[in-house]
């Protein structure tokens, strides 16, 4: 100790302590990403975890479907999150891999007073009618039909989508273009469509924003939105015929019977599944990352993170009412990893 | 030296040379540093007008005429117009001016002419605070405040009232939900009457008192006062305030995004949603998946660029009719 009391010692323990010092902080990588509103809940959930078991820190943008897409396709950012998976012809031409994250829905809500959560019954058809501005009263014949005991008033209906591009909205209208030939025709499913009727909220926030305010509308929202807000949803009837509450059990029958094998980068879409329990807008958010990435050290820390997000970050995605990953499917994830990115975990 | 009547006079030789040459380039330099700082404004203007231009040459080109008249807006199939996001921007910002000019004038003349002078300085002081206030609190309060506020007790008045009027009623249909062109008007109102007041005031308070005090000597009343010397005196900067305020109004993006509800669809009514080109703008930008889409939309921006230069020519004009006007004598 004598030896670093001295004078000419001091300036030197000092630079040494402070490169100690900066050495550590320097081993915290900064993970940044963009995209899907729909999946900020669990990756802020799982950034904290990861932060305070290694100390690197996750930095997301939950800035949209399509901003994820054009972010990750300019390179400011380590990986995109999208709702809407990307061709295999689009993925190969940007130089992209893209595997599932985390499986969700997307649930119909709406403000009734008269309504508990849970009651209200409807059907695929029936909701392409209402966002097409064909069914506009609560008390309609079709909406009646199917809801017989419940109290429905003669008010207008006020249909609330989404102002932005967003994978959200993509999995609604590809569901509304399954169920629906009119919608089909007549709109079209994309991140962004031409909505016949509705007002426009920004974001899921901005969309449970308006359904809360405005009285007799009705909107759509990712389900962990609906429990953290404790908006009024509604049953949705399935391809099999049954009215299936959206719940993380139907989510699952939905990703269960989804063929991942046979998908190219696992392109494929999870709507109207065919299971007898299947929740019929069930959605899955597929990660992109480069597949020979220029800041190779970040996309190492981004696909360490993934691998403890899908191994040991299941159990917070289920408490927050997403679906936790088939195994075979994790399995599937990790191959092709070792397949397509080009870094060494 | 002195000259024929012995007046003594200054001569460029009892100046040191090297005084005289600094001199013409010390003026030298300051003329282009001030002229480069002039150049560089209009550059800079001239810049962002050209790039947005570029920009959208891809949507003016495919579109033509059509992009200001059709109000398709589908990003699915690739159809962009520009009809409705103009018309909202143009009818927020007219009612938000309808709103606020009265106010702002009253406010103005309040303070300067009526109030008691230990008045002026606390509203003069919560005015300016008014102004301060980010747009999105005003967006934020407008949303959970005024809106449900509007819903439930001024739109189902005005559906009733003046729904029923054949012609004006027009204006008045559709749900009392709260949120359409009306609200924006007025949230904007509130959000550029600081402006507006804050000018009227100073150049209200720089009218000479000689001008008023020679008006009320002659046996006017303070209204005639300040109708014969303070407003025409001060016409040309209180209209500059005017379109300051309309100025503010027409690129208000963040406001009017929570309030006037994003719906890419024509309707005369004043209580039905409608969009505006500042709230596509910020709404679609970041996610916008095709060529064509982002060209249109900056396309959309290069023509609130015009609008706004419209305006601002059409007040340029108006001064200057007026100008003309009163050195022909009235």
């Amino acid at each position: 100790m004598r030896f670093f009391s001295t004078t000419s010692m001091r300036p030197l323990a000092l630079a040494a302590a402070v490169v100690v010092a900066t050495a550590g902080a320097a081993s915290a990588a900064e993970i940044t990403g963009a995209g899907s509103t729909f999946v900020y809940p669990i990756l802020s959930q799982w950034s904290a975890d990861y932060h305070a078991k290694t100390g690197d820190k996750l930095n997301y943008q939950s800035i949209g479907s399509g901003g994820g897409i054009a972010q990750i396709k300019a390179a400011t950012v380590a990986f995109g999150a999208s709702d809407k998976p990307l061709p295999s012809d689009e993925l190969a031409a940007a130089g992209l891999a893209q595997f599932p994250i985390v499986i969700g829905g997307v649930v119909p809500v709406f403000n009734l007073e008269s309504v508990q959560p849970g009651q209200l019954k409807v059907t695929g058809p029936l909701l392409a009618d209402i966002f097409l501005g064909k069914v506009t009263k609560w008390n309609d014949p079709a909406i009646v039909k199917l809801n017989a005991g419940l109290k429905l008033p003669d008010a207008q209906i006020t249909v609330v989508h989404r102002s932005d591009g967003s994978g959200t909205t993509f999995n609604w209208v590809n569901y509304l273009s399954k169920v629906s030939p009119e919608w089909k025709t007549k709109v079209g499913e994309g991140t962004s469509v031409s909505w016949p009727v509705g007002i426009g909220g920004k974001g899921n926030e901005g969309v449970a924003g308006y359904v809360r305010q405005i009285k007799n509308s009705i909107g759509y929202v990712e389900y962990a939105y609906v429990k953290q807000n404790k908006m009024d949803y509604a049953q949705v009837q399935n391809h099999s015929g049954n009215f299936i509450l959206p719940s993380a059990e139907s989510f699952q029958a939905a990703a269960a019977t989804a063929d991942w094998k046979n998908a190219r980068d696992f392109n494929l879409v999870i709507t109207d599944a065919p299971g007898a329990t299947a929740y019929p807008i069930a959605a899955s958010v597929f990660v992109m990352m480069y597949k020979q990435p220029k800041d190779a050290a970040v996309s190492k820390a981004a696909l360490l993170f993934f691998k403890w997000a899908l191994e040991t970050g299941q159990a917070q995605a289920v408490a927050l009412d997403y679906v936790a990953l088939p195994p075979e499917l994790v399995k599937q994830i990790q191959v092709y990893w070792k397949q397509t990115i080009s870094v060494t975990l | 030296m002195t000259d024929s009547i012995n007046r003594p006079t200054f001569t460029l030789q009892h100046r040191a040379p090297s005084r005289w040459l600094s001199d013409t380039s010390a003026d030298r330099v300051f003329q282009l540093l001030a002229g480069s700082a002039g150049y560089l404004v209009l550059g800079v203007l001239l810049a962002a007008a050209l790039s947005m231009a570029w920009g959208g040459r891809h949507a003016f080109a495919t579109f033509g005429w059509h992009f200001f008249t059709s109000t398709d807006w589908d990003a699915v199939n690739k159809k962009f117009g520009a009809v409705v996001p103009i018309y909202g921007t143009v009818v927020s910002s007219t009612i938000a001016i309808a709103i606020a000019v009265p106010i702002s004038l009253g406010v103005a003349i309040f303070l300067t002419e009526i109030a008691p002078r230990w008045l002026r300085a606390p509203v003069s002081t919560a005015i300016e605070l008014l102004a301060a206030i980010p747009s999105i609190i005003y967006g934020m309060w407008g949303l959970f405040v005024f809106v449900p506020f509007m819903s439930e007790h001024i739109q189902p008045w005005l559906i009733a009232h003046l729904g029923p009027i054949p012609g004006l009623g027009r204006l008045f249909q559709g749900a009392p939900i709260g949120i359409g062109m009306l609200t924006a008007g007025i949230i904007l109102a509130i959000m550029i009457i600081p402006f507006i007041t804050a000018v009227m005031r100073d150049v209200f308070l720089a009218v000479p008192s000689g001008l008023k005090d020679g008006c009320l000597a002659m046996g006017s009343t303070t209204w005639e006062v300040i109708r014969n010397v303070v407003l025409p005196y001060t016409r040309s900067a209180v209209i500059g305030a005017i379109f300051l305020g309309l100025g503010r109004a027409l690129g208000e993006t963040m406001a009017v995004t929570f309030v006037l509800g994003n719906a890419h669809e024509l309707k005369l009514s004043l209580l039905e949603p409608g969009n505006s080109i500042a709230a596509t703008l910020a709404n679609e930008f970041t996610e916008a998946d095709s060529d064509m889409y982002l060209s249109s939309l900056i396309a959309l921006g290069f023509v609130l660029f015009l609008v706004t230069l419209v305006t601002l020519a059409i007040a340029k004009l108006l001064l200057l009719t007026v100008q003309q006007r009163e050195a022909k004598g009235r």
